[in-house]
């Protein structure tokens, strides 16, 4: 049974999402509200985000800074706990209701992660760097490299294997990430400014990579972003404003760069 | 998950070695300190040691340790050999005696001329020496190991053995301490010293344990002692007894003391006396307590500090582990493991460092003795080194938020 406020909820979404292109729903996110601090310090980041996000395509989360794209990236990835009440229910799963060891557990086998700041490990050589996922899995050492080896080799990185993060440029250290985010097949990437450190160039061909490898039928690949140069990629476009999900519209991601002046561009500027 | 914690650990080559010599330090100084203080304590009782064949030793009730020379009349000899249990019993002195001796050495003329002679000086040297009085016909107490000359030769007339170590006192500048070359050595016998305006012949040179006063050790007989001593009234300082082979030394020095009212020990027990004298009544513990508790800190801070920042400098890849979903228990897992691979090879380090150090210095001045409890206890000062280290880490990196890794 609905109560009237979800049912009102459900309309919201559905009027958000602009129906027709989309497939199934990966991510069903209703009432999330997250406050950081308490008493004067108080800040709202997220205000009630009713939001879905489907299977099968990159959804880019665009808005100006500070509007909680990294907050609602991070619920929906189950490493920050919305406030109570909220529905965060990914591949089915309700992230929210988790509880330690469970979200931990669901994190490893279902969520890759690509961060602005790549975050691999120092010591590590791009193979072993993209193994860890597996590993972490308890996936034999021998075969995770293996797999490590083959994902890599597929993103153009196979002449890199052996080299450590700080032998690599930044671009090819964002392709390492990819690897690893991609290397245990999770149903869910997230990607966090993925392309805010890098030049022009490496920025578009991280991001053609992210579409061609990233993107499956049974996948959600989920990019935060205020890089207008990448719009393009996203199949489906949110923008935030002040801790909600403003406006949703569907588009056919392809790899031409956009017009100037396309509506989007606008919004990231706002 | 562990190899990943090792190539995290090694990947800071400076910061690894840091924690690993912090370690390194702390063992080193626990281990050589305690083995300089083991060393020293042995020395105290060195005499007690040195002296073999006899199970028990009687001495005046108010006897503490060793060097505590408190004389009694020659009368207790007989009432020990009295008590049932007892086999035999010879009396020891054991005192310090002045040694006199003569040398003669060329002087420079003066005012400095080639053609005026130079002059012949004698020069006396007086030096305290241990002396030591076996019984006379079984000489019970003799040392372990004679370098040069007979044992039975003390039985010639004013005969002595000294110690190899004490001919530096006797004898200083001809070397005859560092040398273990018995055709050397032999150069010093029928030398002559003299006691209490009595001549003494050296007959034999002997290896002796260092003393903890490093005063030379003179052995002779019994009767000669108290002849190398201004008379006492009281000369006999202990009385050295064998107890029945099926009786315990222990009840039979009980059985001493009550029919006495004299002070019976074995010998281990009087080691432990004279040990536990020194323990109570002088600062060496203390001293060596506050040497080792500073290596104990330093240490901790060294390897805790660098362990600590190394963790905190790793916080971020730990974040983003944890967002990966690696589980707060096996990322403590990988901490301990961290800090086992250093403590272990800081213990390994810190330790083979002290014995390289004691054996460098064997045979030197230093007092250096590494008993076995002395391995564990260094060991436990360094795993609580590395727990005080990793429950820092551990405590930041548990309540880490893995949100983190999406901050800048
Ligand atoms: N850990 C935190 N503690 C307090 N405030 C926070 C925290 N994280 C984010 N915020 C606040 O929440 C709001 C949204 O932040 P964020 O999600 O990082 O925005 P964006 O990624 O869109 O720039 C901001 O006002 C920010 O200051
Ligand atoms: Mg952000």
């Amino acid at each position: 049974m609905l109560d009237s406020s979800t049912a009102e909820r459900e309309m919201v979404a559905g009027v958000l999402a602009e129906p027709g292109l989309e497939g199934e729903v990966a991510i069903r996110l209703r009432d999330v509200n997250k406050t950081f601090g308490t008493g004067e310090q108080t800040v709202l980041a997220l205000r009630g985000v009713d939001w879905d996000i489907y299977r099968g395509q990159l959804t880019m989360l665009v808005g100006p800074s500070g509007c909680g794209k990294t907050t609602l990236l991070s619920v929906v990835a189950g490493i920050l706990d919305c406030d109570r009440g909220g529905v965060v229910e990914v591949f089915g799963s309700d992230v929210a209701r988790m509880r330690g060891g469970a979200k931990t557990r669901f994190r490893m086998d279902n969520i890759g992660f690509v961060f602005q700041q790549y975050n691999l490990l120092p010591a590590l050589t791009a193979m072993e760097n993209a193994s860890v996922p597996l590993i972490i899995a308890g996936v034999p050492r021998p075969r995770a490299l293996e797999r490590a080896r083959e994902v890599l080799t597929s993103l153009g990185m196979g002449n890199r294997l052996g080299s450590l993060p700080s032998q690599l440029s930044g671009g090819q250290q964002q392709r390492v990430a990819i690897a690893r985010a991609l290397v245990h097949e999770p149903r869910l990437i997230v990607c966090d400014e993925p392309t805010a450190a890098l030049d022009h160039e490496s920025g578009q061909a991280v991001m053609r990579l992210m579409r061609d490898a990233a993107v499956k039928s049974d996948r959600s690949v989920l990019v935060v972003s205020h890089d207008s140069r990448v719009f393009h990629f996203a199949d489906r476009m949110a923008r935030m404003d002040d801790g909600r999900i403003v406006q949703v519209r569907s588009q056919v991601g392809s790899a031409q760069e956009p017009e100037a002046g396309d509506v989007w561009e606008a919004a990231a500027r706002a | 998950m562990n190899w990943i914690a090792l190539r995290m650990l090694t990947g800071d080559k400076a910061k690894f070695l840091g924690i690993v010599l912090g370690l390194t330090f702390a063992a080193m100084l626990i281990a050589q300190q305690g083995s300089i203080f083991c060393g020293l304590m042995l020395r105290t009782c060195a005499q007690i040691e040195d002296i073999t064949g006899a199970d028990l030793w009687v001495m005046d009730p108010n006897v503490s340790f060793v060097d505590d020379v408190k004389p009694m009349i020659e009368a207790n000899l007989y009432r020990v050999r009295g008590v049932e249990g007892v086999e035999w019993a010879v009396p020891l002195y054991k005192g310090q005696g002045r040694a006199k001796l003569t040398t003669w050495h060329w002087a420079e003329p003066r005012p400095k001329s080639p053609t005026s002679p130079r002059t012949k000086v004698q020069q006396e040297i007086i030096e305290q020496v241990v002396m030591l009085g076996l019984d006379d016909e079984t000489l019970v107490g003799l040392p372990r190991k004679l370098w040069v000359g007979d044992f039975r030769d003390l039985w010639r007339p004013d005969a002595i053995i000294v110690d190899r170590v004490g001919l530096r006192k006797l004898f200083p500048g001809q070397g005859g301490e560092s040398s273990t070359d018995p055709e050397f050595l032999k150069s010093f016998l029928g030398r002559e010293l003299e006691m209490n305006d009595r001549r003494a012949v050296i007959v034999g040179i002997c290896e002796a344990s260092r003393t903890f006063q490093t005063f030379p050790v003179v052995y002779t007989t019994y009767s000669r002692a108290k002849l190398f001593i201004p008379q006492e009234r009281k000369p006999m300082t202990f009385v050295l007894a064998k107890t029945k082979p099926n009786e315990s030394p222990e009840e039979v020095a009980q059985k001493i003391e009550q029919a006495t009212g004299l002070k019976a020990k074995t010998s281990k027990q009087f080691v432990w006396m004279t040990i536990n004298y020194y323990l109570k009544f002088t600062g060496i513990p203390i001293n060596f307590g506050i040497t080792v508790v500073l290596g104990f800190l330093v240490g901790t801070a060294i390897a805790g500090q660098t362990f600590y920042n190394f963790t905190l400098e790793n916080l971020k890849q730990f974040g983003a582990l944890k967002a990966m979903g690696l589980s707060n228990m096996r990322i403590v897992g990988m901490i301990l493991l961290q800090a086992a691979v250093t403590g272990l090879l800081g213990f390994g380090l810190g330790v083979g460092a002290a014995a390289w150090f004691g054996r460098a210095t064997q045979g030197g001045e230093l007092a250096f003795y590494t008993p076995w409890q002395l391995l564990p206890i260094t060991g436990a000062a360094i795993v609580l080194i590395c727990i005080l280290a990793s429950i820092l880490c551990v405590r930041r990196v548990v309540v880490l938020e893995p949100a983190i890794v999406f901050r800048g």
